[in-house]
């Protein structure tokens, strides 16, 4: 075996992407989407597979804040999380009193309604269909302190001032809401949330409403998601319908399930470990398809990035069966009896 | 559990997971471009009603893109003053004509954004004509609201029937296997996909698309077969697809304890990677059968129906008759029902859960692939049509009642004539969406669904 093509490629370049994107915004944003999951599933037991849709929410309400309601900033980020919360509750009005599966359901289908609405004709003079909205950046840009053109960081993990921002903004956002969330779980409230996960039966029986508890739980995981996508939007200076695809949401929960259920960093770590894997997979891969080590007969440069599917998908069936606490986590935290 | 047991169900599992693998990478092996000939083209014409002056007006400028049934690009070109676009083609055959639906002009929309690729068969020496409606912004409202008459609500219901019996048979195998073991199977739509997809596979190139060795062999093994010989055989991988996802995932799990949530994350991983290991080998373009694709429609009083969707929908419900047959009449019908309503009582009584569980697969993965056959034959063949329609499976069997054979029926009608009827008052973009708040309203009045029992829900 000829091992002459290990000199081929450029590790440097790999290994300096795979630990930027470690901690770059799609690293936030899967953080903070997962941070919401886990006080879905994690803490309160609920099943939500369609975490992209609040996802999407927040976004949309974010950026439609500024470019169809006229509003400043602030206000813009108030109508992302009012948006996360309707959504949250016209998912969770009708399912938190049934079992775990319906919320399931309902949830995956949801939130790809949300997609296919937001690219719809009809709703293009809103939502300005497939293209998105690409005007709301402005007013963020203004309140960034770092200047555009410089360039800050340090090895490789540097980035441009306008890019610089929403890293902080990012960061800064998934400690505040590792801090809630550290404080609400060990607060009575959280462990009423935690006892229904448990026994329902028995929360119910010591004069708890476990259904007010869950969609209070199912509301702040979406708020929680909701700022992720304000922070993809910030990111990306753009809002598509096609960013909130279905198979995102399964990122997020092999994020959650790599670090760990219910533990409260676990998302974070689960994110940061993601993005290095999945970046140091597909750089190389591209690589070799250009290098001629893969022949284009069998992969192009497209469909290497289709490789990140089968791994997520591979690896979060098999997390399941073998592993399903993940890195960190511990099986007496894993909600995992259905009823 | 013990651990040489797990040992020897990993082993089992992993022999279960390289026939799947290989199946699935033998799937579309080879693709070989038509033969070059001369005079074929397919055309179209631009023109829309300019809102101000009232007049149909050519539309300039508009892009398109012609495959040939392999999805291989042909050409493409832009729409000239008179709204006119030829693209020679490279022989006679069914091509499929996509607009880009931002080169159209400003205010300018397709009347049905579904429709942007049209189907084209193209005879020899001649010029294939695709035909697209376009509308103004006041036409697009209009469509939603101008058209309700007797006619077109006899039509949409016909269609709504149609498309509800192939969705009933999709749908029954995912109730079936939530039935019997409690488990929902997310991964559904890919056994939507996966019959779907093979009878593309037997329909263009036979089992030598597998096996390269038996090139030149007679049909079916050497070559493609008629659609009404590859749908069978779509159907048997179906459900050998279904009996493989049992007995070396789902049983292995089962035996483990592995729990429900966890078993539903599973098939949520699964769907993902086989339903990209479909995009990986069919490609992302949406593709036709070779026969029976571009029929015209005939007329049975006051409703026209093409004779594929008559022929289709006349099977269907023929099996569906025959599935109620089996569940009222059979023993093994009957072990199924008293699987589904008390598992341990059941299984105390002397009926082999297992093997029930075993057939409810065979049973779903069939009906998934022969309702994917048809599903792709009435609209169009592509690697993700399984989510898209997973999702009105899930509103039609908590529609109809989770966990009941009948209850998937009768949601899947409802379902079906719903979302066809919805597109007299709403875009037909967003049909898919009357189906979703269906299913929130149902849940809020009637959690059980139509013919679900209370007890399922709480």
């Amino acid at each position: 075996m000829d091992f002459s093509f290990v000199f081929a490629i450029d590790w440097g370049f790999i290994f300096d992407q795979s630990l930027k994107q470690a901690v770059d915004i799609n690293a936030i944003v899967y953080a903070l989407a997962a941070i919401g999951l886990n006080v879905h599933f994690g803490y309160a037991g609920l099943l939500n597979f369609g975490q992209v849709g609040f996802v999407a929410m927040g976004a949309y309400g974010m950026g439609l804040g500024i470019t169809y309601w006229q509003t400043n900033p602030a206000l813009a980020v108030l109508i992302g999380i009012i948006f996360a919360v309707v959504f949250a509750l016209i998912l969770g009005v009708p399912t938190l009193r049934l079992r775990a599966d319906y919320l399931a359901i309902v949830t995956i289908a949801a939130a790809e309604i949300v997609r296919l609405m937001a690219r719809s004709t009809a709703m293009r003079s809103i939502t300005r269909g497939a293209e998105g909205l690409n005007e709301f950046i402005g007013p963020f840009r203004e309140l960034n302190p770092f200047t555009p053109s410089a360039e800050y960081g340090f090895g490789p993990f540097v980035w441009s001032g306008n890019r610089f921002f929403t890293v902080v903004v990012g960061w800064t956002l998934i400690g505040l809401f590792l801090l809630l969330v550290w404080q609400l779980m060990r607060s009575p409230w959280g462990r009423v949330v935690k006892a229904i996960r448990e026994d329902e039966e028995a929360a119910r029986a010591l004069g708890k409403s476990a259904y007010w508890y869950k969609l209070q739980a199912l509301i702040l995981g979406g708020v929680i998601g909701g700022f992720a996508g304000m922070v993809m939007a910030l990111g990306n200076a753009t809002v598509q319908p096609d960013f909130f695809v279905a198979p995102l949401t399964f990122f997020f929960w092999l994020v959650l399930i790599l670090g760990g259920v219910g533990r409260v960093w676990s998302p974070v770590v689960g994110s940061i470990i993601f993005w290095a894997l999945i970046t140091f997979i597909q750089n190389l891969g591209r690589q070799m398809v250009d290098d001629g080590l893969i022949p284009t007969s069998i992969m192009d440069t497209t469909q290497v990035d289709q490789i990140r599917f089968w791994v997520v998908g591979a690896a979060l069936a098999l997390l399941m069966v073998f592993r399903p606490q993940g890195i960190f986590g511990s099986r007496e935290e894993m909600a995992l009896d259905a009823n | 559990m013990t651990s040489s047991l797990g040992l020897a169900g990993l082993g089992r599992r992993l022999v279960g997971v390289f026939v799947l693998v290989a199946l699935m990478l033998g799937l579309f092996a080879m693709f070989a471009p038509p033969a070059m000939a001369d005079n074929e083209m397919v055309r179209t014409r631009f023109v829309y009603t300019d809102p101000e002056s009232g007049e149909r007006v050519p539309a300039v400028g508009v892009l398109v893109t012609v495959d040939d049934s392999n999805g291989e690009f042909v050409g493409e070109g832009e729409s000239d003053a008179d709204g006119v676009v030829e693209i020679p083609v490279a022989g006679p055959g069914v091509y499929g004509m996509t607009v880009d639906p931002e080169s159209l002009p400003e205010g300018v929309f397709l009347l049905d954004v579904e429709r942007a690729t049209a189907l084209v068969e193209v005879l020899p020496d001649r010029t294939g004509q695709a035909i697209f409606q376009l509308g103004n912004e006041d036409e697009v409202g209009a469509a939603a609201t101008g058209r309700v008459t007797a006619r077109a609500i006899v039509q949409l219901t016909v269609e709504g029937l149609k498309f509800g019996v192939f969705l009933a048979m999709a749908a029954i195998g995912l109730s079936l296997i939530f039935g019997t073991t409690g488990l929902i199977n997310f991964a559904h739509g890919e056994l939507i996909g996966w019959g779907m997809l093979w009878a593309f596979m037997f329909n263009f190139y036979g089992f030598a698309g597998i096996f390269g060795f038996m090139e030149g062999w007679p049909a079916p093994f050497g070559s493609g077969v008629n659609l009404a010989l590859a749908i069978p055989i779509a159907v048997l991988f179906g459900m050998g697809f279904g009996w493989a996802a049992d007995r070396f995932v789902f049983r292995p799990m089962r035996i483990r304890g592995v729990s429900l949530i966890a078993a539903m994350i599973v098939t949520l991983g699964l769907s993902i990677l086989i339903r990209y290991v479909y995009l990986f080998l069919f490609s992302g373009v949406p593709r036709f059968y070779r026969d029976y694709t571009a029929q015209s429609a005939i007329d049975l009083g006051p409703i026209q129906i093409t004779p594929k969707d008559l022929i289709t929908a006349g099977i269907s419900v023929a099996i569906l008759i025959f599935i109620g047959l089996f569940l009222q009449q059979t023993r093994m019908g009957k072990a199924m029902r008293a699987v589904s309503d008390d598992r341990d009582l059941a299984e105390s009584s002397g009926i082999n859960v297992q093997r029930v569980i075993s057939v409810v697969w065979v049973m779903g993965g069939g009906l998934a692939a022969l309702g994917g056959v048809f599903i792709g034959l009435s609209e169009q063949v592509s690697w993700n049509i399984g989510f898209r329609i997973l999702l009105l499976i899930f509103a039609a069997v908590v529609l109809g009642g989770l966990g009941t054979a009948y209850g998937a029926l009768v949601g899947a009608l409802v379902v079906g004539v719903g979302i066809q009827l919805s597109t007299l008052w709403i875009p037909t973009e967003l049909k898919n969406v009357g189906a979703l708040v269906l299913l929130i309203i149902a849940l809020l009045i009637r959690p059980q669904g139509i013919l679900g029992s209370k007890q399922r829900v709480g």
